[in-house]
């Protein structure tokens, strides 16, 4: 059995935070220097300061936005892994750490706060935690910081069990729409389809994390089409790139229903992972 | 395009010389306010019945409102709609880009009302605010979202002046200098983001 510190996965984690927030993943901005190409004016104008304001947050350690987000942690433990807790209570204390100490370390905005009061946490915590157990003696740590502005604009809805195709794209469509330039695009869509409310809406976000350059399905590629035909365009202003990237994420459901969720990320859609 | 550099305060013939999709480099000052430091603002106006704006002017003008009502004299001035990072050491200000607009939208009237002429955000505003802006002779301007890095380059000197107990969401006066900005709505009411297609009732 493999063991490993609670101090190594505070670092860990703090450092993803951080980094997150400092430097955007590198197949994404080649997406977005590729679709600054094909704009024109005022789109490709807007994208050029998108880039410029990538290269300055990673060249001055400065966060990319100041909105720092709320971060949601994506866990892999493998079976044959042994956790020393050290003072720590449980791994989800250990997680907890490492995001006060990233945010406080890395100069990052503290958002977070009591859904009724109103009342400030004062150290971005509590992260929202998924746990899952796998073969191996591995740890993986995903970290996803999400800001509001595109957070708010997410959208869930049952619907009917004989729905096609076309159903679920007049929703995902009409989702972007009523977005419009809120959650700061071009925007990546990430869509769970299936299981109950609760796995659609894991299944949208987990979709943020897949790469945005791989090869992607016939579905994904027409609703991208569909999107970018809106001319919301960069930051709202118009433009042929409304989205840079649209992942389906899906799971079976019930004879009775078909969730959709759509959950949407700003142009730097910040996540990354590390292994330990 | 060519780019205009306006100062603020913000005077009233140099407002109605901007017009919608105009780029502009602003310098002086600005306020930032989000939503708490709103929320607070409006409820401090409402609780002191200030429902007659001249009165509330005359007697800010005197002296006998300034503890109890607004943190500063509205008149001329730009807020900024954001929250920026804490300063790291050594840095004047940390990332500060726009948070989204249309959540202030039931404030910004009032505060126009009392003599605010512009207001930095992202995103596009509900026709309450479109026609305050028209009737008080104001401007919304669009800074790009996201791009807090960037802005950040551009404040020259940051100071907390109110609400320190908001943390991130408290009013800091920031003098800035060519903060590169379009013009969303102007005072004539025009809308960059109500274009054909947008979506959005025209």
């Amino acid at each position: 059995m493999r063991k490993i510190s609670a101090e190594k996965i505070v670092a860990a984690v703090s450092h993803l935070c951080i980094d997150s927030n400092y430097r955007m993943n590198k197949d994404l901005i080649a997406l977005l220097k590729k679709n600054q190409q094909r704009e024109k004016g005022r789109a490709r104008r807007t994208i050029a300061s998108i880039l410029e304001n990538i290269k300055i947050a990673e060249g001055e350690k400065i966060p990319i936005c100041q909105d720092t987000g709320m971060v949601t942690i994506f866990l892999e433990i493998g079976n044959n892994l042994k956790i020393n807790l050290g003072r720590y209570s449980s791994l989800s204390d250990i997680i907890q750490e490492g995001v006060r100490r990233g945010y406080k370390d890395g100069y990052l905005r503290k958002s977070i706060v009591n859904p009724l009061s109103r009342v400030n946490t004062k150290d971005n915590t509590p992260a929202i935690i998924h746990e899952k157990i796998v073969v191996g003696s591995h740890l993986k740590i995903k970290a996803l910081i999400k800001g509001f502005g595109a957070e708010n604009m997410a959208k869930i809805r049952m619907l009917p069990p004989d729905s096609k195709e076309e159903e679920i794209k007049i929703f995902v469509i009409d989702s972007i729409k009523e977005a419009s330039s809120n959650p700061c695009p071009p925007v990546i869509v990430g869509i769970g389809i299936g299981g109950t409310m609760e796995k659609a809406a894991s299944l949208a976000e987990e979709a943020l994390l897949e790469p945005v350059m791989s090869k992607i399905e016939k579905f994904e590629k027409e609703l991208l089409t569909e999107i970018n035909k809106l001319n919301i365009g960069p930051a709202g202003l118009g433009g042929k790139t409304t989205a840079s990237s649209v992942r389906i994420k899906t799971f079976p459901t019930h004879i009775a229903g078909l969730p959709v969720a759509v959950n949407i990320s700003c142009w730097a859609n910040r996540h990354k992972e590390i292994i330990i | 395009m060519r780019v205009k550099k306006i100062v603020s305060p913000l005077e009233r013939k140099e407002i109605k010389k901007l017009k919608a999709g105009d780029e502009v480099l602003l310098s002086g000052i600005i306020y930032t306010a989000r939503d708490a430091a709103h929320k607070r603002m409006v409820k401090g106006l409402k609780r002191r019945s200030h429902s007659d704006p001249r009165a509330f002017l005359r007697k800010q003008e005197q002296g006998e409102e300034s503890l109890f009502s607004l943190p500063f004299d509205l008149r001329g001035q730009v807020i900024y709609y954001t929250g920026p990072t804490p300063a790291p050491p050594g840095k004047i200000i940390g990332s500060c880009g726009p948070t989204t607009s249309y959540r202030m939208d039931p404030y910004t009237p009032t505060l126009l009302r009392l003599g605010l002429k512009g207001v930095i955000g992202k995103g596009d505003r509900s026709k309450e605010v479109v026609e305050a802006i028209k009737k008080y002779q104001a401007l919304y301007f669009i800074a790009l979202g996201g791009c807090g890095a960037l802005y950040s380059q551009f404040v020259k000197k940051a100071g907390l002046i109110a609400y320190p107990d908001l943390g991130c969401e408290a009013i800091l006066k920031l003098e800035v200098e060519d903060f590169p900005l379009i013009v969303g709505i102007d005072s004539y009411g025009r809308d960059i983001y109500r274009r054909k297609g947008s979506g959005l009732n025209i």
